[in-house]
């Protein structure tokens, strides 16, 4: 009896789908964007901020856009299976938002030559497929300017991730502006190996506290060390997304990855027929990179010298991988008056001069 | 290393240890009785959630680990009705448990993201607690690693000592004859597994209220595993149990305070650290065959028929 009575509810189900699918066919065809995370969108990070720009996307454009997304999509076979089907089911734009995706996604759009993708954090162009990546070591120089303005005890925290070109940039950010701020402050690396791990990144915070770190940054994706920095009466840079709920005391500021404007100009673009495939990489001067507010408990000389800084980068006056620009042997690799091209931040795998540590091989 | 140092990676230690202590001695009870649960990440989460939700609402943190203790025996509950009630593979409905409670807990959970509350805090009791080097360790912890301890003395009786921890085993050991003299095997394994989940939940719950406040998907990044692993290499011994997860929680802190003082070894092989000390550790205690093969539940993960 039971089953019969699931039958006959699966059945009306069914039916009920299939009638609010022909309706939707029937409707005016709206622009359809579609999006793949590799993590949850509840991670409050990295595909947290990436959702942030789809729901703005939404909130611009209202009923002409429709967007999809796929999370928690493993970087590998999956991933052409999830963005294929996004194609197949016509969506117009595509935006594949971790580095795995990259090969997959060229694959794909190779195959659906009417569908446009973007790739974010990728080096590889083709004709329909183009590529996005945030200059976070903008946000990471003031995190390191006013670290090494505000650090009593002269150490600063550093809690990394894994040793890819990303997260070495930053932590090169970091130290060319305490080389130049306060050469005496020294910069405390641990790796906790993983994006994502609230237990580990407190941990790293604390084993960090205990041997007098004062200001810790982070590039991981949990608010937990910002967490445990307020019980501690440290100071930290949130990261990703704004954390300051998480600290009261201890947050001075976030540097959040804003990723609105950016999806709102591409798919503006691909709507007017005027989108080129391209490598854009955005900053503080395209509002992609944010510092909603800085705290009270930074003085207010600093943050005037913190936000003098950002004026700086907005207009392009200074640039946090401007020469001369040594590596940890002494060499000089980047000249007096030049700057260190994308091409070669994009796979940066050394260390500026100044960094404790060795990069883990 | 000065002594401050030393205070704080013994202090450490004890808190990252304490989640894996609580949930492995859960499971222990659950394997005693023999049934194998590997739900635990998921009951874990369904703690987590449910303490930090509950939490949220009311502000009351003991409401919360209420909570999440409710919440981790309803999932073991759901793994007891298909592994014991309708005698299903315990190792396939362990994995389904944890699948479930990772994407349930998410789905719950997903409107709270990005929610701080107020953690539990740390009771130092006067006097003690200013013992050097162990004061801080043992005595400056919060509720729930003092109930750990309690925990621990509890389990640790009950297995030595008590009648009810011999029926426990013997329903482990050979359901057949516990059943032939009258002992009630299936009640038994019921609450054993509901124990284990009630456990699970409170380590959940300690980690979304506790160690770091705050609720995100997927935040138990595989302690419940690790768990599981804790008591076959403890062979089932109550204080290898101990022995073990606060040897995994001085590991993982002391691989984090090398990278800190700028020891010159990989950090990818201070990483593994935590696991080979402890698997190492317990293996060599356990090397004796023989003698290891006397604590493992015999019918460990054996579905029972009465009757046959």
């Amino acid at each position: 009896m039971k089953k019969i009575v699931l039958k006959k509810f699966l059945t009306g189900l069914m039916a009920a789908v299939a009638i609010v699918a022909a309706l939707g066919v029937q409707a005016a065809e709206p622009f359809k964007v579609g999006f793949v995370y590799v993590g949850p969108i509840g991670d409050h990070g990295w595909s947290y901020q990436h959702d942030q720009g789809r729901l703005a996307l939404e909130k611009h454009f209202g009923d002409k856009v429709k967007t999809t997304y796929v999370e928690n999509v493993p970087e590998g076979a999956d991933a052409e299976r999830v963005i294929r089907n996004l194609a197949k089911t016509g969506h117009d734009l595509i935006f594949t938002t971790s580095f795995g995706f990259m090969n997959p996604t060229l694959k794909v759009a190779k195959r659906f030559p009417k569908v446009t993708f973007e790739h974010a954090t990728g080096y590889k162009l083709s004709k329909n497929v183009g590529t996005y990546i945030s200059n976070t070591y903008e946000g990471r120089y003031i995190a390191g300017f006013t670290a090494a303005k505000m650090t009593k005890s002269n150490k600063i925290g550093f809690i990394a991730s894994f040793p890819i070109p990303e997260v070495i940039r930053d932590i090169n950010a970091v130290q060319l502006a305490l080389n130049k701020y306060n050469p005496d402050a020294e910069l405390k690396i641990i790796w906790v190996n993983s994006w994502f791990d609230p237990g580990k990144e407190a941990d790293a915070a604390n084993a960090m506290m205990d041997q007098g770190v004062d200001i810790i940054l982070q590039h991981t994706d949990s608010p937990a060390a910002m967490q445990a920095a307020d019980r501690r009466g440290a100071f930290a840079v949130g990261q990703a997304s704004d954390m300051s709920k998480f600290g009261k005391k201890a947050h001075i500021f976030s540097v959040v990855d804003n990723w609105s404007p950016f999806y709102i100009k591409r798919v503006q673009q691909v709507m007017d027929g005027t989108w080129k495939s391209e490598d854009h990489w955005g900053g503080m001067a395209e509002e992609e990179i944010v510092i909603p507010e800085f705290s009270d408990s930074i003085p207010a000389d600093i943050v005037a010298e913190a936000q003098a800084l950002i004026a700086q980068i907005k207009a392009g006056t200074l640039h946090p991988f401007a020469g001369p620009i040594k590596n940890k042997a002494g060499e000089l690799i980047v000249a007096e008056g030049e700057i260190l091209p994308h091409a070669d931040l994009a796979g940066i795998n050394w260390f500026v001069e100044g960094v404790p540590s060795e990069i883990p091989k | 290393m000065d002594i401050d140092l030393i205070t704080n990676i013994l202090y450490a230690m004890i808190r990252t240890g304490t989640p894996l202590l609580i949930v492995a001695l859960g499971e222990m009870v659950c394997e005693k009785s023999g049934v194998l649960n590997l739900g635990q990440e998921g009951m874990m989460l369904m703690g987590a959630v449910a303490g930090f939700i509950a939490t949220w609402l009311t502000g009351n943190l003991f409401f919360g680990f209420l909570m999440a203790i409710v919440a981790g025996v309803l999932m073991s509950q759901l793994f007891a009705m298909i592994a014991l009630g309708l005698n299903a593979n315990q190792v396939a409905t362990g994995l389904a448990l944890t699948i479930f409670g990772t994407g349930l807990s998410a789905f719950i959970g997903s409107g709270f993201v990005g929610n701080p509350i107020e953690g539990l805090d740390v009771i130092a009791i006067p006097f003690l607690s200013e013992i050097p080097v162990i004061g801080k360790m043992l005595f400056a912890q919060d509720l729930i690693v003092y109930l750990s301890f309690v925990l621990f003395g509890v389990i640790f009786w009950f297995f030595r000592s008590s009648r009810t921890g011999l029926i426990v085993k013997a329903v482990g050991e050979n359901p057949h004859a516990a059943n032939a003299i009258g002992l009630p095997v299936m009640r038994t394994r019921y609450l054993a597994v509901a124990f284990g989940g009630a456990m699970a939940g409170l380590a959940g719950g300690y980690l979304s209220l506790a160690y770091t406040p705050l609720w995100a998907e997927n935040m138990t990044s595989g302690r419940g595993w690790i768990a599981l692993a804790l008591v076959v290499f403890a062979s089932w011994r109550t204080e290898r149990i101990l022995l073990g997860a606060y040897l995994f929680g001085l590991a993982s802190i002391l691989h984090l305070v090398a990278q800190g003082l700028g020891f010159a070894v990989s950090p990818n092989l201070l990483a593994m650290l935590p696991y080979i000390a402890t698997v190492l550790v317990l293996v060599m205690m356990s090397r004796n065959q023989g003698q290891s093969k006397m604590y493992a539940p015999i019918s460990l993960g054996k579905p029972f028929h009465a009757g046959t």
